[in-house]
């Protein structure tokens, strides 16, 4: 090879390193829109709210004087709520997503279901509030309780549980399979000692997306009747009245942070703002938490995989 | 299909918590209804929560005038806050589902009419000029001021106003057009009177409408118009004003119907006449104007007489002054 073939076979490569080095640069500039959009209105958020977040503020309840408001029904009311929502979406979608998998004939009904599973994901979450309002507030008589808007939610994030169940399980080596169904295990067996072990980390990583959209919807929670005003917590089991049962609270009135936020945005005097800002960082930072916490679950998760 | 596996599986599940759940009872009031009530009924609430020590539970929603009436006449819930009269539609299902209900008013809203703070040609507005602006067939052509009146100049003609959900919409048609909802389309309509409160204070040229505490509490803004009322007089909205009958016809009363069976408890007895003893404070501590107080203890022998049924017959009646408020008997 002489010189000059060297020189140009050179400035390829340098030509191809640039467009290189500028995709990198596109690519950040992407990451960039979302993380800075987000970065500029949390720190708007944190600037005007900070200031009102104290221990009051957390163990208050909503009051007509701004600054005498506290968010401790409303994020009572959405820990409640998130946690019935984990409850009933998590089995359920891990179950579908693992028949769907495992268990389902390869044929058009399976099909027929897999597409609709993957279109209910895109169905405006107000449709669930009515359909919410219709089959558990008024067939199942549920009335506007926690469990009504729990398992609201929970329909919500079903098919986002769904998919990533069905995304992490086509994710394990065929071989898995086959080396156990080798040995004569049965495919509950499969399922249970080794699908459902390997690709828990990934469910876990649908279950918080779903989650995140879950903690901060609002229209179906409007929609079955979430209260505005509340000035109680729900009963803790076994304390209300007799006969207190360890499920009361389920029955009970709520209200959850977008709605307080909603509500104080829309009031005339300008604290409320203060106040809606305030309890704004608060939910962005109860969704941090709950990321950080199923994270950590992921990582254990995954530690304790071997193959 | 998996669907139906699920809701069966789901509801079977339910059932099971349902059963061992219906059991426990708390004594609660329950309230639903009008944004515009809102601010009155919670601060009751609060504070007659705070007298009973939490004993008795009061829960209050925001579903509107006209979504709380639903509720209220399926039984769901024991008091309905209403920015307006109940309309005759709400009557017959009332009736229908066998639910009688008493009606109190418990203060006034004005509406009031507001413009930027450096507009300086306006000092006053007749009914007649308003509906000049607001019409239905002032769409697309009712454009500049100069329209609205001679003396005017030939500026554009910016509207904002509440959508058209809200009974401060109907109120303000109504008493301006003669119609209620009967409006031009062409104006920047929010739910959220806020968005209507930075739209008149950014645009020199804007006119809005809204509740009075949101002027109220944005007096650097905003510029409050004197209406001309039937005498010829160019009001300001201000409490006295609304109690001397003199703000008209924008002053509007608002009202909660409480639902006489449940009227029969007392926990939503002594709700309710905690309401009518301390109404006039809060109300004017949350910017609303208070009845005289002559018209609260009205209210309380019409509650412990327990007289059913709307002084309205269904219809709303623009510009009714307190004196004849009160002078209204059921029918």
């Amino acid at each position: 090879m002489n010189q000059q073939e060297l020189q140009s076979l050179r400035d390829l490569i340098g030509k191809h390193k640039r467009y290189d080095w500028l995709f990198g640069i596109l690519g950040i500039l992407s990451l960039m829109v979302g993380i800075l959009t987000f970065l500029a209105l949390f720190v708007d958020m944190a600037i005007e709210g900070l200031g009102r977040i104290d221990a009051e503020f957390l163990s208050s309840f909503p009051s007509r004087r701004a600054s005498e408001a506290g968010i401790l029904s409303a994020w009572v009311g959405s820990l409640l709520v998130m946690f019935v929502t984990a409850v009933a979406a998590v089995p359920l979608g891990v179950a579908a997503g693992v028949y769907l998998e495992e268990y389902a004939p390869k044929n058009w009904i399976t099909d027929i279901i897999e597409i609709n599973v993957t279109n209910l994901a895109g169905v405006p979450s107000i449709i669930y509030g009515l359909l919410a309002l219709g089959l558990f507030v008024y067939t199942f008589g549920l009335g506007q309780s926690i469990i009504t808007a729990g398992l609201t939610l929970a329909l919500l994030i079903l098919p986002v549980v769904i998919v990533a169940t069905r995304e992490s399980i086509r994710a394990i080596p065929q071989m898995v399979r086959e080396g156990a169904y080798g040995c004569g295990a049965t495919t509950w067996q499969v399922v249970r000692d080794h699908i459902v072990p390997y690709s828990s980390a990934g469910i876990m990583t649908g279950v918080i997306i779903g989650m995140a959209r879950a903690i901060g919807e609002t229209a179906p929670i409007i929609t079955i009747g979430a209260l505005t005003f509340i000035a109680f917590l729900p009963n803790a089991p076994f304390t209300g009245e007799p006969p207190a049962g360890p499920f009361d609270w389920l029955f009970s009135p709520f209200t959850v942070m977008p709605i307080q936020m909603f509500n104080w945005t829309s009031r005339p005097e300008a604290a409320f703002l203060e106040n809606a800002a305030a309890a704004g960082f608060i939910l962005v930072f109860m969704t941090l938490l709950m990321n950080g916490a199923a994270i950590w679950l992921r990582y254990r998760m995954r530690k304790s995989i071997k193959w | 299909m998996q669907v139906t596996r699920l809701f069966a599986a789901m509801s079977l599940a339910l059932a099971g918590v349902a059963v061992s759940g219906a059991a426990a009872a708390q004594t609660y009031v329950k309230i639903d209804g009008s944004s515009t009530v809102f601010p009155v009924t919670e601060a009751v609430a609060e504070d007659f929560q705070k007298s009973k020590k939490g004993a008795v539970r009061v829960t209050v929603g925001i579903s509107g005038t006209g979504g709380g009436f639903k509720k209220f006449c399926r039984g769901e819930t024991d008091i309905s806050n209403a920015s307006r009269p109940i309309a005759k539609k709400e009557m017959d299902a009332c009736k229908e589902a066998g639910i009688e209900y008493i009606e109190l008013p418990v203060a006034y809203d004005a509406l009031t009419v507001v413009i930027n703070p450096k507009n300086d040609f306006v000092k006053q507005l007749s009914v007649a000029e308003l509906k000049a602006m607001w019409e239905p067939a002032a769409q697309g052509k009712v454009t500049s001021w100069k329209q609205i009146n001679p003396a005017f100049p030939d500026k554009p003609l910016k509207l904002f106003g509440p959508g058209a959900d809200s009974g401060t919409f109907d109120y303000f048609t109504e008493a301006v057009t003669g119609k209620s909802k009967s409006s031009r389309g062409d104006f920047t309509a929010s739910e959220d009177d806020n968005v209507l409160v930075q739209g008149v204070s950014r645009d020199i040229n804007a006119l809005g409408f809204f509740g009075f505490a949101y002027y109220e509490e944005n007096h650097g803004k905003l510029k409050a118009v004197p209406i001309v009322n039937e005498k010829g007089q160019a009001v300001l909205p201000s409490n006295d004003n609304v109690i001397n009958g003199s703000y008209s016809p924008l002053a509007r009363p608002i009202f909660v119907y409480v639902n006489a069976k449940a009227a029969e408890r007392p926990e939503i007895k002594e709700f309710v006449e905690y309401y009518m003893t301390h109404g006039s404070k809060l109300a004017k501590e949350v910017k609303y104007v208070p009845l005289p107080a002559k018209a609260y203890s009205h209210n309380m022998e019409q509650f412990k007489a327990m007289k059913k049924g709307t002084k309205f017959g269904g219809e709303n009646k623009v510009g009714l002054t307190i004196e004849e408020l009160m002078k209204l008997e059921a029918k």
